[in-house]
């Protein structure tokens, strides 16, 4: 029974692509055909994070006009077996997505095997990030330990319990994540961070998965590699972590206290 | 007691204060959540017919919508002026600790 993932957060820079990303490319290569849709019409970046800009030739908003098939617009991954990126439109039109066509696509989706569709949510709760989550099964939420982005990922969590196909329907309601992305455990203990404890208190949803601060990020995104297949990286391992919680293996919880270097370490990072 | 651990005491971590401010904050959000998007516009127009007949203060009126095992209460709260004059309601409402002025209550 394919899943449909909604990547969401309402604040924006908080690690919504990169998560949507690995999380992906973390499904794939654990033997699941996966896809990546990038909802962020107008200013598409999912295909750039996952380094296959050069090879969009069609996108959602043209498989939803019919200008194009699925087949034509899916976007093949060439590191991961069972990836796919469906890129968006770089149009201007803010009313290319409605409803019924995404619910078409997810659809047709679903029918061709896909067993994990990954939404990435554009910034906002505006309509994009409402088309976005609006077929999800799965959230996860995307959060900094920040003011703004805590309050906005409590809105999110609000409109999922809401302006959800489930919560239409009345359907059992999506099942919500906690992704704590950009966590410095230093400036935590310095008292300078909110830690992970007081933001699951404010938001009161699970844990799946803490992802440390680190420079590997903006290196990933340089070179168009999901930050999860750079597998030196503490970012990776946090990634890789995630997305067995996600698949229900229990892993315990890392990178949420500051590592004890040695002396050499030290010296030589 | 050095002079360094005065003000090492006396600053609360930043950290802390955020928490604070957003268990506030959001609480605040989640309990506008659920009200209808209709609010602000049936306020504004039960405003204009009472001040069709009655001088009142836009700051002494509210509306909310409480939910309660099943049943919705809307609420509005308008406190209508007693003394002969808005501005001596006014005064007579920020001084007084007890209102003594007549609510009307929908």
């Amino acid at each position: 029974m394919a899943r449909v993932i909604v990547i969401t957060s309402g604040k924006g820079g908080v690690g919504k692509t990169t998560s949507a990303a690995s999380i992906a490319a973390g499904l794939a290569s654990r033997g699941f055909k996966t896809v990546a849709i990038d909802f962020d019409v107008g200013l598409r970046n999912l295909d750039l994070v996952m380094g296959v800009e050069r090879r969009v030739v069609y996108d959602l908003v043209n498989v939803i006009k019919g200008e194009a098939n699925l087949h034509q617009a899916l976007i093949r991954d060439k590191r991961v077996d069972g990836l796919y990126v469906l890129p968006a439109s770089q149009t201007r039109d803010k009313d290319a997505l409605d409803l019924e066509g995404v619910g078409r696509v997810l659809k047709d989706l679903k029918g061709m095997g896909f067993e994990y569709i990954v939404c990435d949510s554009p910034a906002g709760i505006e309509r994009g990030a409402q088309m976005a989550m609006y077929f999800a099964d799965e959230a996860i939420v995307v959060t900094n330990p920040e003011v703004s982005s805590v309050r906005d990922s409590d809105r999110v969590l609000g409109l999922l319990d809401a302006k959800t196909r489930r919560a239409e329907l009345g359907l059992e309601p999506i099942k919500t994540h906690l992704l704590l992305s950009r966590y410095s455990p230093q400036r935590v203990k310095q008292g300078d961070m909110l830690g992970v404890e007081d933001v699951l208190e404010l938001l009161g949803i699970p844990l799946l998965g803490v992802i440390p601060e680190s420079k590997s990020v903006l290196k990933a995104s340089n070179s168009g590699t999901p930050a999860i297949l750079d597998e030196t990286s503490d970012v990776a391992q946090a990634y890789f972590d995630v997305v067995y919680r996600f698949l229900g293996v229990d892993r315990p919880h890392r990178f949420i206290h500051e590592q004890k270097r040695g002396f050499f370490r030290r010296l030589f990072s | 007691m050095s002079l360094l651990d005065y003000f090492r005491r006396s600053r609360k971590k930043s950290a802390s204060v955020a928490k604070d401010r957003l268990q506030i904050l959001v609480a605040r959000d989640r309990s506008a959540r659920g009200a209808p998007d209709y609010l602000p516009l049936l306020r504004q127009e039960l405003l204009a017919v009472i001040a069709k007949y009655e001088t009142i203060d836009l700051e002494q009126v509210s509306v909310s919508l409480d939910r309660s095992s099943g049943c919705e209460v809307l609420e509005l709260n308008i406190v209508l002026p007693d003394a002969p004059t808005l501005a001596a309601a006014k005064r007579e409402a920020r001084h007084a600790g007890a209102v003594t002025t007549p609510t009307l209550r929908v």
